[in-house]
Formats: structure tokens, sequence, C-alpha cells
């Protein structure tokens, strides 16, 4: 029979050698195709962070040989790392997927939200205007993140599909539940379900995923050289038009790189000679300290996150 | 790396949350600013040790009642495995996460305190294992510090315990009994230098020696087709994968499969995984089939090995764990989830329902509500292709879906 199977064989590598059983892979490829079964406008929520790039691997994993079927989303606070930026930019032509960008900016000027001041001034609070305002633009019914369960204590507690009502709140203690890997995408009109297909890896299950998998990351994430000052025991970006930084707290070029990242205003970086995927893994690996211990948004009380999430966050 | 998922169930104050935090503590798996973060929190609540629940509690209100309210779920890791807990609240009302945390758990550890003994919320976690056939269950009779690490009581427990498990029906369950106290760390990674009369292994090592041959059961090969993938791109034109994950058995390029509902055959042509084409795949992986002959295959359908065909039922009978507030009522219709199949449903009949206790007591009030375990029949609207949930766990399992609140409202598991 000589069909068209012979031009997937020319491309599609053969394998002799029996399926590889790899337990979180498999489980966040099913989820990925049951939110594409389930909903009618779904999205990928994208930070250009490790965990968002992840989830584009997976996704391409789920559909080959077709194209992710759902475009990506990038709520930028205008005070993105522009390595991250140039990163995001890079991935989205190579795959050929929509990108869709909604800012902070926008809301601020249309006088939705107010910028903070002072100190620990951030736009990542903000960003849930954004968001929710941007699911309604585009009446999304599935926002996929990457947000993993090992990550915060509140997250521990969320679903894989995670109901959200008209304003995008998270009403923790009326979950449904989630039974074997059946899940339950039935929703009311104007509700949306937010998707976390790497509920269960840890931070190390990442790395190493990206580290077997050879996937490209943002520069920032190994080892390089920046302008840094300490505030609070964490080393902040010197980065005077978005960081805040008063005049007693010195300027110092230091060898770091970023664990986790967030906006340069709530990301703090960590001292590091890691300039090779391998010796990230390895760091983690050794590390004495949790991911998020840098996070400065998540420093200003112990449920920092349970509270964001309650009005939309991710 | 091999995943093992642990459901831990036990009462108010048994210590549930200390165990957690101790496994996570003595396998370092608690980074510094964790610590640091529980020893603060600790000396506010003015505790002169380590209360390692803070490890575990996540949402505001459990850390302000002291208690579990949601499922959690817990990561760490040693040398040899990922572990995965599923940290379920022991609470009369939360029997549903207790049930949610078993279903995607592969070993259970009960939890004992030393002082109460087996009381009805054993009896209620034990039947929940046995009713989702978890294979492995530890029971960990805990606080055995404050009974002077007294080898009869542990003995008497795990007297008890085994009449439980004498009358239980499920043969091949494997129950072991381990004496611990969490809060001090004995026989939870480290041996008990405080119970030398105790020569098990300790709670660690016993679930560092599970083979994943012991926890999981054999079934044969079951396909439940999550969407159809068809890429429009010139190089894969007539390119029509069936996209799902495999639950039991294997299959293999050029076995004969049949398609369900339609009962239409044809061979296996490849299986994919992403961008690679392999000879053969096993239960677990989320592959893309494509078939030698151009049939009709939609989400929802599923495919089998033609010579191991499933039951296709019109009425199923289950035992059913219900979920919601809303009574469970004969002549409601429900939405019947199996698998990626979803078919519109009636329920037909309630008959018994099952005290939780092993008394092997019913009662019949032709309703089932909150946290109540009975069996139910259903009539569908269209087939579904089921085993019983005892010859295939996740083929034999079905949850229904409340149509006017959208809520997963119950669970079903097929006889």
């Amino acid at each position: 029979m000589e069909t068209f199977l012979d031009n997937v064989a020319a491309t599609a590598q053969k394998i002799s050698s029996p399926l590889q059983v790899n337990a979180l892979e498999n489980e966040a490829i099913y989820i990925f195709r049951e939110v594409v079964a389930q909903f009618e406008r779904p999205v990928l929520l994208f930070s250009g962070g490790k965990d968002s790039i992840t989830l584009v691997r997976l996704a391409q994993k789920a559909f080959w040989p077709a194209k992710i079927p759902f475009p990506l989303m990038h709520i930028d606070t205008g005070h993105n790392f522009p390595e991250t930026l140039e990163f995001r930019d890079q991935l989205v032509q190579e795959l050929g997927v929509e990108l869709i960008i909604r800012k902070v900016q926008d809301s601020i000027d249309e006088g939705k939200v107010v910028e903070e001041t002072g100190k620990y001034a951030s736009r990542n609070s903000l960003q849930t205007t954004t968001l929710l305002d941007a699911i309604e633009e585009f009446r999304f019914d599935a926002c996929i993140g990457g947000a993993r369960r090992d990550e915060e204590k509140a997250r521990a507690k969320e679903r894989i599909f995670s109901v959200r009502d008209d304003f995008g709140q998270w009403d923790e203690k009326n979950q449904r539940p989630e039974l074997f890997d059946m899940l339950n995408g039935k929703i009311e009109h104007g509700q949306n379900v937010r998707v976390f297909p790497i509920s269960n890896w840890t931070e190390l299950d990442v790395w190493s995923y990206i580290q077997q998998e050879g996937i490209e990351i943002p520069s920032i994430y190994f080892a390089h050289q920046r302008d840094t000052f300490i505030r609070d025991g964490l080393i902040w970006s010197a980065q005077d038009d978005v960081v805040f930084r008063a005049d007693n707290e010195k300027v110092q070029e230091r060898t770091v790189r970023f664990r986790t990242i967030g906006d340069m205003s709530c990301t703090a970086a960590v001292e590091s000679q890691a300039d090779s995927i391998d010796k990230v893994v390895a760091e983690i690996r050794d590390s004495r300290i949790s991911e998020r211990g840098a996070r400065i948004d998540d420093k200003r009380s112990e449920a920092a996150m349970e509270k964001r999430k309650q009005q939309g966050y991710f | 790396m091999e995943v093992l998922k642990i459901a831990t169930a036990g009462s108010v104050d048994d210590g549930k949350s200390t165990l957690i935090g101790r496994l996570l503590y003595d396998t370092n798996s608690l980074t510094d600013d964790k610590i640091d973060a529980i020893r603060n929190n600790s000396e506010k609540k003015g505790y002169d040790y380590l209360d390692f629940s803070l490890a575990t509690d996540g949402l505001i209100a459990e850390r302000e009642q002291g208690i579990t309210i949601d499922v959690a779920h817990i990561y760490f890791s040693t040398a040899k495995k990922s572990y995965i807990i599923a940290d379920t609240p022991g609470h009369l009302e939360y029997t549903r996460n207790m049930v949610t945390g078993a279903s995607t758990s592969q070993a259970a550890i009960i939890l004992i305190d030393a002082r109460k003994g087996v009381i009805e919320q054993t009896y209620r976690h034990f039947f929940i294992n046995n009713l989702l056939r978890i294979k492995d269950v530890i029971v960990a009779v805990n606080k055995m510090d404050l009974v002077g690490y007294d080898q009869s009581v542990f003995e008497d427990i795990k007297r008890n315990f085994q009449a439980l498990n004498n009358s239980s029906s499920y043969a091949e369950q494997s129950v072991t009994y381990v004496p611990v106290s969490a809060l001090n760390g004995d026989n939870v990674v480290e041996r008990s230098t405080h119970m030398p009369w105790y020569e098990g292994s300790s709670l660690l090592e016993h679930l560092e020696g599970l083979q994943s041959v012991d926890v999981q059961e054999k079934a044969e090969f079951r396909f439940s087709v999550q969407t159809v993938i068809r890429p429009k791109k010139d190089e894969y034109h007539d390119f029509r994968g069936f996209a799902g994950k495999i639950k039991g058995g294997d299959l293999t390029v050029g076995d004969e499969v049949t398609v369900l509902p339609s009962f239409t055959t044809s061979k296996v042509e490849s299986i994919y995984f992403y961008d690679q084409s392999f000879e053969s795949a096993t239960s677990g992986t989320s592959v893309t089939l494509t078939l030698e002959d151009e049939i009709n295959v939609a989400r929802g359908d599923m495919l089998v090995k033609t010579n191991e065909l499933p039951m296709v039922q019109k009425e199923v009978t289950a035992t059913v764990c219900w979920m919601d507030k809303k009574q469970l009522v004969p002549g409601t219709r429900y939405i019947v989830q199996h698998n990626t199949n979803q078919v519109l449903s009636k329920i037909s009949e309630i008959g018994e329902v099952f005290a939780t206790d092993f008394s092997g007591h019913t009662k019949s009030s032709g309703t089932l509500g909150l946290n109540e375990i009975g069996e139910v029949k259903i009539k569908l609207s269209k087939p579904i292709f089921v085993d019983s949930y005892e010859s295939n766990k996740s083929n034999g399992a079905f949850i229904l879906i409340d149509e006017r609140t959208n809520t997963t409202a119950g669970v079903g598991f097929v006889k």
C-alpha cells in the first residue's frame, strides 16, 4: 500500500526499542489533549519562564504532527527581563503559533489599576486585572498555566482543572473532586478553567526534563555578570528604571543566575557559577533553599499566594 | 524515575501532618528556608518542638484551625523513587476527599493513634482502601512514645486490625504494620532504638522496597480516544492519528483492534510518541495511533484488541460513593463520564447502602447521601465499554456529573 505513510516515515524517526514510560510526561500530554477536546477557546499562558517553556514542549508532543492548536498569551508587566522577551519572540516564530500580548501598562493608563509605590513596588499583583480583562476579551474558556503543586502551600491544594467564576476567583474550599484521571471540564458561560498540566512535577523534574530534552531556555537562567544590590538578604537587579533602590543600597557586579523568573521587581537572583544545564541540575539537586525562597512576591505574608489566587492570579 | 503515589489517612490529631513532615525532614526534603519558617511558627505558637504539620497545611483556614480541609499533594524523593503523597483529611464529612486521594494512589498509609487504637475512622479508611483496591496498605501505629513504646499496645492494635482484614474480601492486598513516633522520628525513616522488639522495616524502608509490579494490577489493553489529530500540512495530508493513553496491557504494530461502539476492526499501522514511531507501547503511555483502514473513530470511542472485548453496557450496576450535598435519588439525570466518553444517564435504582465498619450491615433508604457508599443501577442513553473495577481499575470506574451545577457529584466502581 503506497500511501501517506511513506511520507510520515520519512520524517518520523523509527525506534525499535520499546517506548519508555515517563509517568509525569504522559500525564501532562494526556491533560493537554483533554483541554483541546473539552474546550472551545483554550490559551496557554506564557511567561517566558522555564515552566511555561516546558509546557510548550509538552504541547508540541501532544499534538504532533499537527501544530499546537491554541495561541500563547503573555501578560507583559513592562518589567520583564529583556532576555525573556527576546526568547519569547524567537520561540513563537519557530513554532509558528499565534502570540497574544496584553500589557499591564495599558491597564494602568486606562485607570483600571494603580501602580504601587515605595520600596517594594511591583507590578506582579497588577497582572491579575490585565489577565482577567484579556480572558474576557478573547472569551477564553481554558487558560493553561505552568503552576506546580510543589511550589507553594496554596498551590498544593490546586486541582488540575481549576474552575474560576466570572470574576476569576478561586473558591478553594469548594473544589470539584478529581478522581482517577477523569477531568470534568463542564462550566457555565462566563466561567473559565485554569489548567495545570505539570501540577505533579517538582522543580527538579522540570530541570531534569529540560536537560534530557535539550530544551532551550533564556540565558538569564545561567550564570552571568549582573549589576545587583542586596536587600533583606536577597540579591536584587540594579535596574533603576524598574526596581526601586535607595541611595545607600550599593550596586555591585556579581556572578548570578535566576532560578525562577518573574518580573525584575519581584525576582531575586542567586549567586551561582552554573553556566550549563548540567551544572544547573546539579545545583538544584543540592540546593538547601526552596525555589520560591527567591520570590519577593511570596515574602509579603504567609498566605500571599492564597490571597492572590482567590483574586484570580495564577 | 519511578513515581509512587501514596494516600495518607488518619483522624484529627492522629499526627498525620506530623508524620509527613517527619518523612520530609528525615529524607532531607525540607529546604532550610522552610525549616526556618517552621521553627519561627512553632516558636510563635509556644511549642517546644518543631511542628511539622506547618509544612503541609496550606490554606489559611487550615492553619487557623489546625486541621486539614482539602487533599494536599506533597512531593519528595529519594535516590530510588519519587514520591507523591495525597494527604487527605480524616474528618467524618470528608470521605469524598479520601476517595479522591486514594483514586490516584498505588499505596496507602493508615494512621492509628496508639492511645486510641482502632476507631470508627480506621474502619472507614480501610473500607475505602479496599473499595478502591489499593494493593499495599501500611498501618502506622503512631504516638508510640506516649504509650512507653509498649509492645503489647502495638500487638493489640495489630490484632484488632487483622480482624478487620480477615473480613475484607480483597485477598491480594498486603497489609504491613509499623509502630512509629512521628514526633520523635522512630521507625519513620530510621529504625527506632526505643523498640528493639520490632524487627520489621521502617516506614520509608518499606516504601522503598515496593516494586511497581507489587502495586499494579495486570489488565487488558484499553484505549479511550481523546482527540483525533489531523494536521493541516501538506506532508501529512492524509494523516489521521487517534490520540489517547494506553490503560492496561500493551500494543504492538500489526495487532488487530476493534473500535467500539461501531465494532469495526482494523490493524495498528503505527504507534507514535511525538515525532518517533515505535514497534510497541505499554500501559501508561500517551501515544497517537494510526490504523491500516480508514474507519470512523471519534472522541469517546474505545480501541481494544479484537480478542479481548470489554463489556458493552447500556445499563450498569456499580458501587457509588456520593460526593454531593444534594442527595442521589432515583429518576434523576446525570452525565456519566467513563474515561473520555460522556453519556447521559438516569438513575434507575438505589439498592443497599453499605456500613463502612465491616459489620456487613446495610440499609436501604432508596437514596444516597453525601459521603455514603451504596449500590446503584444506572440506565445509559448510549453504551459504555467497561470492565469490572476488579479486573481493570482504570476502565472500571466512572464519575457522575450533575448537569445543573456541572460539579462532579459521585464516583462509581463497576461490579
